[in-house]
């Protein structure tokens, strides 16, 4: 139980997908304009990441590693599927954002046209399938370490999108250059927020 | 004064619009109105008409860190003669003016670097300057170690300037203290110079410490394990640390300034101060080193956390705006820098990053708030309706 406390800080806080990696920017940066937008946008990634990455899990030690499909038959002992690891991490991610999809717009029209172009973008969200690889990456013991990560992981990302979006929202009444408007004092915004963020960076758990 | 205003208004219009020394006009209406009452009156609207305005603020705050910048100055001769020996033979007022002579360049650096750029930017862009610089220019030198080379100062004032301050609009539009990141980029940007345990003691190069000097703060011991300060130097400020952050005295001097002329927030100077003695509390609870055991209130004590509550967290520009806000914003300041202080080994001191990702958050913060407020007032709404 302490381990997957661990694991889920850590992923929110330590190694947070937006300011320790910088992933995920695409929609970080276009969907952050509004609290209201980023809030669903950050809900529904954390749903995504956090179904995706145990479904992953499964299929990475089952089927995709080394040896992993023994469980059929001894013989599959020398089989290695994992060049497929990607097309199939992939796959799982695109049907999980269909599902969210449908649901987000049977429940909520309103934040489904706001959203727009970006809600089905998610499936192609690094910070998700970056999820997927570090999890490969970090050989998690079992299902509950993956979840607990991928959980964390979304969580994080979501801190990090309402954040912005605050901070945007209160930039919208200062005299920024012209120049800068939009995009320009976005970037400058995030890179002092992962300056800030860089407190949470050498904790040991 | 005759002769000066005289020479304002004989040099006024030299700068306007068109004439030779245009590109002056900023800086000539700049120094006029900070020497005399501004002329300008409002034109439209309704105004509430208050002796306040953003130039006294500032001197106010500026007057409130005189003490702990005075003491910092004292400290910094005391820890000097003391690391060489001679502490016992040094007059009060040598100790001070060596501090003194190594404290000036600091205070002058900051100021000159920044207010150029504040300078240029007013001109540029065509607005007045702002009185904000005053403050950060005194709290940049305040925070940093006595034997940061003046380049690195200056470099790091260029940059909390621009991309601190002036990318957002200028004074009361960023959303980080100026200060703050001016601290944070030398720390991230230089960690070699910026660390260790030989920034913060002043030593020439012919100077021989005594034997068993090393130069480290009570903070960077205390995180190895080796809990050695007393406690009253800890609170008058005789110990090694940031040109001002040193003496908790000087700073409740300067708080009490604050709090009655009621610049600075007492609501965030106390939830700030809550949130780290409840943390150090659950942090003595849970001990499991040296570093953790330390009795929760002496936290207050060391490093930046005292001068950080009182200067920093109360910055009214990056702090929460609402009522509310500002409670859950200082509490959550004073738990996470003492969490980041001892647990992680990375930095000796959490109080500047606690801050930062405070301001990062307090927009946030504001709007939740906000959003209560309204779900609460139209609950009340359709009740009497």
């Amino acid at each position: 139980m302490e381990n997957l406390i661990n694991i889920f800080v850590k992923s929110i806080f330590i190694e947070n997908m937006v300011f320790a990696y910088f992933l995920g920017m695409c929609s970080y940066l276009a969907v952050s304009k509004t609290v209201k937008t980023a809030t669903g946008l950050g809900i529904a990634v954390i749903f995504v990441l956090g179904i995706t990455v145990p479904v992953d899990y499964l299929l990475e030690n089952y089927v995709l590693q080394e040896g992993a499909l023994t469980w059929l038959s001894p013989s599959f002992a020398e089989v290695d599927l994992s060049f497929l690891s990607f097309i199939m991490f992939i796959a799982v991610i695109a049907s999980m954002v269909q599902l969210v999809e449908m649901i987000v717009e049977k429940f909520a029209p309103v934040l489904y046209t706001q959203l727009g172009i970006f809600l089905p973008l998610i499936a192609v969200n690094c910070a998700i399938l970056g999820g997927s690889l570090f999890m490969q990456q970090k050989a998690f013991v079992n299902i509950g370490e993956a979840s607990a990560y991928g959980i964390g992981s979304g969580v994080g990302w979501f801190l990090a999108i309402v954040g912005i979006a605050a901070i945007r929202e209160k930039i919208q009444y200062s005299n920024v250059p012209a120049p800068l408007r939009g995009l320009g004092i976005t970037f400058i915004v995030t890179g002092l927020m992962g300056l800030a963020f860089m407190g949470f960076m050498g904790i040991k758990l | 004064m005759k002769f000066l205003k005289d020479f304002f208004e004989k040099t006024e219009p030299l700068v306007q619009k068109g004439a030779k020394y245009h590109w002056l006009q900023s800086v000539h209406d700049g120094f006029f109105t900070f020497l005399f009452v501004p002329k300008t009156t409002a034109k439209t609207g309704a105004h509430i008409h208050d002796y306040i305005d953003m130039k006294r603020t500032m001197s106010l705050v500026v007057l409130s860190v005189v003490p702990a910048l005075l003491f910092g100055m004292y400290n910094v001769g005391y820890q000097h003669f003391k690391a060489i020996g001679e502490l016992a033979s040094t007059g009060f007022f040598d100790l001070f003016f060596y501090g003194f002579l190594k404290v000036l360049p600091v205070v002058i650096v900051s100021y000159v670097v920044g207010l150029g750029i504040e300078f240029a930017f007013a001109q540029m862009r065509g607005h007045e300057i702002n009185e904000g610089f005053l403050v950060s220019g005194i709290l940049i030198p305040l925070v940093m170690p006595i034997e940061t080379p003046l380049w690195m100062v200056g470099v790091a004032t260029a940059f909390a300037v621009i991309f601190g301050k002036e990318v957002f609009g200028g004074t009361g539009m960023n959303i980080w203290n100026p200060a703050l990141i001016a601290r944070a980029f030398l720390f991230f940007a230089y960690p070699a110079q910026m660390s260790g345990n030989s920034v913060w003691v002043a030593l020439g190069k012919n100077d021989v410490p005594i034997d068993g000097f090393t130069g480290a703060t009570p903070m960077a011991d205390a995180a190895a394990g080796n809990i050695n300060f007393n406690v009253a130097d800890a609170f008058f400020g005789l110990i090694p640390g940031s040109i001002g952050e040193t003496s908790v005295l000087a700073i409740m001097l300067g708080a009490f300034i604050l709090i009655v002329t009621g610049i600075g927030n007492w609501k965030i100077m106390i939830s700030t101060i809550a949130g780290g003695l409840v943390m150090g509390i659950l942090l003595n609870i849970f001990a499991v080193n040296p570093f953790m055991e330390l009795p929760f209130w002496q936290h207050l004590l060391l490093g930046g956390f005292a001068f950080g509550a009182i200067f920093m967290a109360t910055d009214p520009v990056s702090a929460a705006q609402t009522e509310r806000g500002k409670w859950i914003y200082g509490f959550l300041i004073g738990i996470l820098a003492i969490l980041i202080r001892v647990v992680n080994p990375a930095f000796p001191e959490g109080m500047m990053l606690a801050i930062l990702l405070m301001n990062t958050f307090a927009p946030l913060i504001d709007h939740y708030v906000v959003q209560g407020h309204i779900k609460r007032r139209m609950k009340r709404a359709q009740i009497s309706a």
